[in-house]
């Protein structure tokens, strides 16, 4: 089986500061991939190198097959590819919720009005929010936003989806929903990465969990192992923090 | 000092010159908004660009209007006419010039000012769903931008108007000249400028308060 995505001895500064000191993985189609970490670890930058929000300062990212770091790649057409979710939704206030939807595969001219409308509708209903079509994302609670920003990314049909602490931003009763629709998407065979502090999700739905800290993987399992037996000293004191809160 | 006849007589003239001043006003600006559009986009770019926009606004913000009009009506053609083309503006021509140039300069840096108060997400999400630097411009900031930056354009507006009273020194027949010449012919000094005060707080509420309608239209 080859590796969908592959990252090879990916480096990011900022300016002197070295955030990511080597990154090497690599993810399979439909498999979900949860990034834990303390803050500061440069978890959202190596998600954000993906789809390269950031310019990495060294190493190569391959997307099927295909390095994405090269200069002459054609950036935004591998983004079309790559769906993300941001912490803090990031809708576009001027557009209604169903315009939110339509406007990048119209804009790019992938789809006619009524299909792209049509897909907005479809995907409206699978995140249980046929009937906010019409409105505009202020008039949403965080959960409903966060849950349109999620067809919003998926209208471009992406193979990929990144999550960057999709539930970080958002009140304590409204996480259930985001993740609900972020689990049927995993058990529908989307290739996820998803940086999180939901262990809970992470033990649920993950297939794999990276441990980041300092710019570096300090380890990497299956969720049964990495929450029941983690190896790396790191781990062990970041999960005894973080599961006995 | 008698208001009643003097407004009888100097409003016709006055009439007269509120047309040609919301006429040169507006013209300059409907130019002055692309230019400085343009002018913001060049100031946030990357390349080289900015510096001519960097210095385009340096050098209208740093000299007097007065001074920009007689430049564009006196020495420019001089200049031409030196290199051997016969070229000679208009009042209405050099005013309307100097009002665009001066109106673009400040544009641009309200709409720049505009554009960066759009929450940073909002470009990184539209990139992230494949839209080009250009198209996420088009379709995501700009729209925000325009209405951040909406009462400072109805205020740029309001100025614009005021200043091209100024642009009656070269002869230009708008509301101040007007009344200029009529009052070197009845001598009604306090009477017609008056008139001509209260002509300008009409026309300025008025548009105020229509931009106001519009904002609370467009509000996100």
């Amino acid at each position: 089986m080859t590796a969908q995505i592959k990252v090879d001895n990916l480096h990011k500064y900022f300016g002197k500061l070295e955030v990511l000191k080597g990154i090497n993985i690599e993810i399979f189609k439909g498999e979900v991939v949860c990034v834990i970490g303390p803050s500061g670890s440069g978890k959202s930058t190596f998600l954000r190198c993906l789809n390269r929000l950031e310019e990495p300062t060294e190493g190569d990212i391959s997307v099927d097959g295909k390095i994405i770091t090269n200069k002459d790649a054609n950036i935004n057409k591998i983004r079309t590819n790559i769906g993300m979710v941001f912490q803090q939704f990031n809708l576009f206030p001027h557009l209604s919720v169903k315009k939110n939807i339509m406007m990048a595969p119209l804009e790019l001219k992938l789809k006619t009005t009524e299909q792209a409308e049509n897909k907005a509708l479809e995907l409206l209903k699978r995140v249980g929010l046929l009937d906010k079509a019409d409105v505009m994302p202020r008039q949403l609670s965080g959960g409903q936003q966060q849950r349109v920003a999620i067809a919003r990314a998926l209208a471009m049909e992406p193979a990929i989806m990144l999550f960057d602490e999709p539930t970080s931003a958002l009140d304590p009763e409204m996480v259930g929903e985001v993740l609900s629709v972020m689990k049927e998407l995993a058990s529908m065979g989307m290739t996820m990465v998803v940086v999180t502090h939901e262990m809970g999700f992470a033990k649920d739905a993950a297939d794999r969990v990276l441990f980041m800290d300092e710019g570096i993987i300090m380890e990497e399992a299956p969720p049964s192992e990495m929450f029941t037996n983690p190896k790396n000293p790191r781990t062990i004191e970041f999960l005894n923090k973080v599961l006995s809160a | 000092m008698n208001l009643g006849k003097v407004f009888s007589e100097v409003s016709p003239l006055l009439f007269k010159g509120v047309q040609v001043t919301l006429e040169v006003t507006i013209l300059s600006l409907l130019i002055a908004f692309m230019l400085g559009l343009v002018l913001s986009l060049m100031g946030l770019s990357k390349t080289p660009l900015r510096w001519i926009s960097k210095i385009y606004v340096g050098i209208i913000r740093g000299t007097p209007l007065m001074v920009q009009v007689f430049y564009l009506y006196f020495a420019i053609p001089q200049l031409l006419q030196f290199l051997g083309f016969d070229v000679r503006f208009t009042s209405f021509t050099a005013g309307l010039i100097t009002l665009t140039l001066n109106a673009s300069a400040y544009m641009s840096e309200i709409f720049r000012g505009a554009i960066l108060a759009v929450n940073s997400g909002q470009m990184e999400a539209a990139r992230s769903l494949g839209l080009s630097r250009g198209q996420a411009m088009r379709k995501v900031i700009l729209p925000q931008a325009m209405r951040i930056c909406l009462p400072s354009l109805v205020n740029q507006f309001i100025i614009t108007l005021k200043d091209s009273s100024i642009i009656s020194v070269i002869g230009f027949a708008d509301i101040m000249y007007q009344a200029k010449i009529y009052v070197g012919r009845s001598m009604q000094a306090f009477a017609t400028y008056t008139w001509v005060a209260i002509f300008y707080l009409v026309v300025i509420t008025i548009l105020t308060q229509i931009a106001k309608i519009v904002e609370r239209k467009v509000q996100i």
